[in-house]
């Protein structure tokens, strides 16, 4: 096996054995990058010196005898709208493209401290606003399954950097399904944590109130060890929760005797690709044979979910990318003859389309005369949501969808928007009410990978990591490498 | 011709003396190196979030419970939406739709009258950075600099209800407000230096009228003079509209202090739209009634408390009073002078007259007054005890201003004693009436003014020391 086909937890062991050096490990995936990245376009910014100093200093300690946190001197991939001090963040934006932050976001002081690596900044949608990764200033990321196919978005780089062995850990973060989606794309493990798990502060605002970082790797037991070093209540963002953090680890055992999994019937109706359905109807009973209940539930509000998405989404998007303005950092264009007209120019020339369309979305539901009929109502559709699930909760302990319903589709850009946006019905609807939702890999539709959705109660990402893990243990999906076949005709 | 009633509502935004920003822990000292008290937050960094200073909270509920308001458990912030370049975030972080206090009222007193003006709201906000331009104005400049050490800076709005009819009772009630903003701790109140502002929304309707009339909104008030001015300004201008029949537009004016006039800036259809919403970066404030009530029962005495105490505790006039306590740092100057004095009202004719007249003269306050509280007393003092007549306290006080030193000091230094000694007044009587005789016989004669010449001329060769009262028994003593 390929050092780089390792999980993070297996590779601890073999650092702290001596087996293998974290100056090896790193350099290992600096060769996989330079192999495969061509094809796959995961990153926008790679940051090898510091990585191996970085790697230096791990294996210095590791030497000294010193324990270190499981993350020590494994390297990761951050994506590109996480605050990287020093180090260059884009949001995938032209209006970015030579922004150097001058602060870590409080994820990365976290990962710091636990002296892990990073390799360098994932490739993304222009500010998070997409789910195929094609909206980059930088260039599409390729799904590493088949180079013609979308890696999904908006964390596509960080999710392909997995799927392709290009980092053992990646963040990404999730606003409508930008972690679960791209994982499920790629074969990954992604979860979205309960809304305040994980400090927001330095994650580029797309949508405040929807936004939440998390993990993308190669299994269950990766992921809850990412968590345990990003979760918790941070002074700097007022929405984050002042909650005991569990070890996560410890939620990893394989039982689900009894475990009470809803299955929402709205999620399995219309839309969703036949192939895509028989392949969670497997894992479903795949449950029922390791003793798990399953009851049918309804979540009526679900077809309401994307249209109230997308005018609370773009609003608050509208306010957050209004700092972009070309004075104080980021692009800005130098023909302007007065201060107005440099604003008006710098965004219009920084901004993509796909951003632009959704600051103006944005910018006309909040007008006055269009507040209550759109956004008002949006928010109210949203409390609406959010009970659905309270009452859905009330017949079972976790919820079981497809995380897309569809795989990976091909990258030319046939699809309009209106589609694309549809595609997130199965996941938005968690973002709305704040819960914790993971994608694991479970099967298979002509060679791409099929991921289902565990989605919890709030705070009880244990349930659905133990539901994940057990599945996990149980099949062999998640050991599958993805084969880099199909062209990149970039 | 046809009478006008004006309306006025006053908008103050006072900036709050907390030690850090609203919303990150940078200082909010006035001045310094531009950009130099900024961070991620008040930068508005790609990613930087505010979190709420607990400061500002409690400065507002402070406020609010001076000014008579309901203090609302359940607040929230809001995002005021607007572009441009001192605003780091292109938008203010504001409270819209459920301020932190509503219904409160201020008693503004005018000639005896008394009348409640009530207050709408207290909102708190960020205040912006400042723009410096090279040239006259942000669209005539080739370039212009920001410095965003104000950004973040925290500021309440209070916003008046319509009540006051006179660019007087404007004027009474932001003098009200600001000594409550000064007696409150929470504003240093500096209208020159921006720390309190104040717009005023003016309308005028013709008497009888039960719809106001259309308004015109004022900014750029720096001082008491310029609100007065432009009230007064901005409702002949009104009625002149109307009597030449034409219509108010709802409009932002500025005032134009140099012209004295008021210019307009923006008609209602130029207006922003500011697309309010729910902050989503920070919480709904949810504050507990024990922490209001804490707040209350640590309300320090306001002012109109004070001006009772004053009237009952030393027998001050209510117009004394009043106008004592309307500034903190006087009234806090009167309470330290008068634990000395044997005569506050004698305190009070001093504060009220010459040291007022001196400070209106140097244009400075009474926090910048170099004679001390202590040594004002002591001047009261020998005033009272006869040591020094009026005339030669003033001129005592005249020394005091250069130097601050004890008045007993200065009396001696200066040789100003009053003479009482009877021997010695005695011997200026002999004298002067022996070089008057011609008054004498007047005096004899029943012309009284003559005992006034003779004791302006013993005064006067006694250098005005000698003891006017004694003088003039004694002189009358020998003359019968």
């Amino acid at each position: 096996m390929k050092l780089y086909e390792l999980t993070a937890h297996e590779l601890h062991d073999k650092l702290v054995n001596k087996e293998l050096s974290s100056v090896e490990l790193t350099n290992a995936l600096y060769a996989r990058i330079d192999e495969v990245e061509a094809k796959v376009n995961a990153y926008v910014t790679l940051d090898k010196e510091n990585a191996l100093l970085q790697a230096a200093k791990v294996d210095a300690k590791i030497a000294a005898g010193e324990k270190l946190p499981v993350l020590a001197g494994i390297p990761g991939g951050i994506k590109d709208n996480i605050s990287t001090l020093g180090l260059r963040t884009t949001c995938s934006s032209k209006m970015l493209s030579n922004f150097i932050p001058v602060y870590d976001a409080h994820v990365i002081e976290k990962l710091r401290a636990d002296e892990t690596i990073f390799l360098g900044k994932t490739n993304m949608d222009e500010f998070a606003m997409g789910s195929a990764t094609t909206s980059s200033y930088f260039g599409a990321t390729h799904n590493p399954w088949n180079l013609d196919c979308v890696p999904g978005g908006s964390s596509g780089g960080s999710a392909a950097a997995i799927a392709a062995g290009e980092a053992i850990w990646t963040l990404g973060s999730d606003t409508g399904g930008s972690i679960r989606q791209p994982a499920s794309y790629n074969g990954c493990v992604g979860i979205k944590p309960t809304y305040g798990r994980v400090s927001r502060y330095g994650c580029v605002a797309f949508a405040s109130s929807l936004d939440q970082i998390g993990p993308i790797t190669k299994d269950v037991t990766d992921a809850a060890i990412v968590l345990n070093t990003i979760c918790g209540k941070d002074e700097h963002d007022a929405t984050s929760l002042n909650v005991e953090v569990p070890d996560f680890t410890k939620a990893l055992v394989q039982d689900v005797k009894g475990l009470r999994i809803g299955l929402p019937k709205e999620y399995f109706g219309e839309g969703i690709d036949p192939k895509v359905k028989a392949e969670i109807e497997k894992a479903v009973k795949k449950y029922q044979e390791l003793g798990a209940e399953i009851v049918e539930i309804s979540l009526p509000h679900t077809e309401y979910a994307v249209v109230t998405y997308y005018i609370i989404a773009p609003a608050e998007a509208s306010a957050n990318l209004a700092r972009f303005d070309g004075v104080r950092y980021g692009y800005r264009n130098m023909e302007a003859k007065s201060a107005p007209e440099m604003v008006t120019m710098s965004r219009t020339e920084g901004f993509g389309a796909e951003v632009r369309r959704r600051i103006m979305l944005g910018t006309y539901v909040l007008s006055s005369g269009y507040y209550d009929a759109y956004y008002n109502k949006a928010m109210q559709i949203r409390t609406l949501i959010r009970r659905d699930f309270e009452e859905a909760f009330q017949k079972c302990d976790v919820i079981l969808t497809p995380t897309s319903p569809v795989v990976a589709y091909p990258i030319d850009g046939k699809m309009d928007p209106l589609q694309i946006y549809m595609l997130d019905v199965t996941t938005i609807p968690v973002n709305m009410a704040g819960l914790p939702g993971i994608s694991i890999p479970c099967g298979f539709v002509d060679g791409m990978p099929v991921g289902m959705q565990l989605i919890g109660k709030i705070l009880d990402e244990e349930t659905i990591l133990r539901a994940a893990y057990t599945f996990e243990q149980a099949t062999e999906y998640h050991k599958v490498f993805a084969p880099l076949g199909g062209n990149n005709n970039d | 011709m046809t009478k006008y009633i004006t309306v006025i509502g006053l908008e103050v935004h006072a900036e709050l003396k907390t030690k850090s920003k609203a919303f990150c822990s940078c200082s909010t000292e006035f001045g310094g190196t531009p950009n130099t008290h900024v961070c991620p937050v008040c930068l508005g960094m790609p990613g930087a979030l505010p979190s709420l200073n607990k400061q500002v909270v409690e400065f507002a509920i402070r406020v609010g419970l001076a000014l008579n308001c309901e203090i609302k458990p359940y607040n929230k912030f809001d995002r005021k939406n607007y572009f441009y370049p001192d605003l780091s975030k292109n938008y203010q972080i504001s409270q819209f739709d459920k301020p932190i206090c509503e219904h409160g009222h201020i008693d503004i007193n005018l000639d005896g009258v008394e009348k409640r003006i009530g207050i709408t709201r207290i909102h708190m906000e960020e205040d912006a950075g400042k723009l410096n331009h090279s040239g006259a104005s942000i669209s005539t400049s080739d370039s212009s600099s920001v410095d965003y050490n104000r950004a973040g800076v925290p500021l309440i709005e209070i916003v008046s209800e319509p009540d006051m009819r006179s660019a007087e009772e404007a004027r009474a009630y932001l003098e009200n407000l600001k000594a409550i903003l000064e007696y409150t701790d929470v504003c240093d109140c500096k209208m020159q230096e921006g720390s309190l502002r104040c717009d005023a929304n003016i309308s005028i309707m013709p008497e009888g009228a039960t719809e106001f009339g259309t308004r015109a909104e004022i900014k750029n008030l720096n001082s008491f003079r310029a609100l007065v001015r432009a009230i007064e300004y901005e409702v002949e201008r009104q009625k002149e509209v109307i009597e030449k029949g034409g219509k108010v537009v709802q409009e932002t004016r500025t005032w134009d202090d140099a012209n004295g006039k008021t210019l307009s800036m923006r008609s209602k259809e130029e207006a922003h739209d500011y697309r309010y919403f729910a902050e989503p970066d920070l919480v709904p404030v949810d504050l507990d009634e024990a922490w209001i009530e804490r707040v209350r029962a640590e309300l320090p005495e306001l002012p109109a408390q004070r001006q009772a105490r004053l009237m009952e505790q030393f027998g001050l006039p209510k117009y004394d009073a009043s106008i004592i306590v309307a500034s903190k740092a006087m009234a806090e100057y009167f309470d330290e002078a008068v634990k000395n004095a044997q005569d506050a009202k004698g305190v009070s004719n001093w504060l009220l007259g010459d040291v007022s007249a001196y400070l209106n003269n140097e244009g400075i306050s009474i926090s910048e007054f170099k004679v001390s509280p202590a040594h004002l007393a002591e001047l009261v003092n020998l005033t009272k005890e006869g040591v020094l007549s009026s005339k030669l306290a003033k001129k005592v006080f005249a020394e005091m201003l250069k130097e601050d030193k004890a008045p007993k000091a200065l009396v001696k230094e200066l040789g100003l004693e009053q003479v009482s000694d009877e021997g010695a007044i005695m011997k200026l009587v002999e004298e002067t009436i022996a070089e008057n005789p011609q008054s004498v016989i007047d005096f004899k004669a029943g012309k009284d003014r003559a005992i006034g010449f003779l004791v302006g001329q013993i005064m006067k060769k006694s250098k005005g020391k000698a003891n006017p009262g004694m003088v003039q028994k004694m002189l009358k003593e020998k003359m019968q």
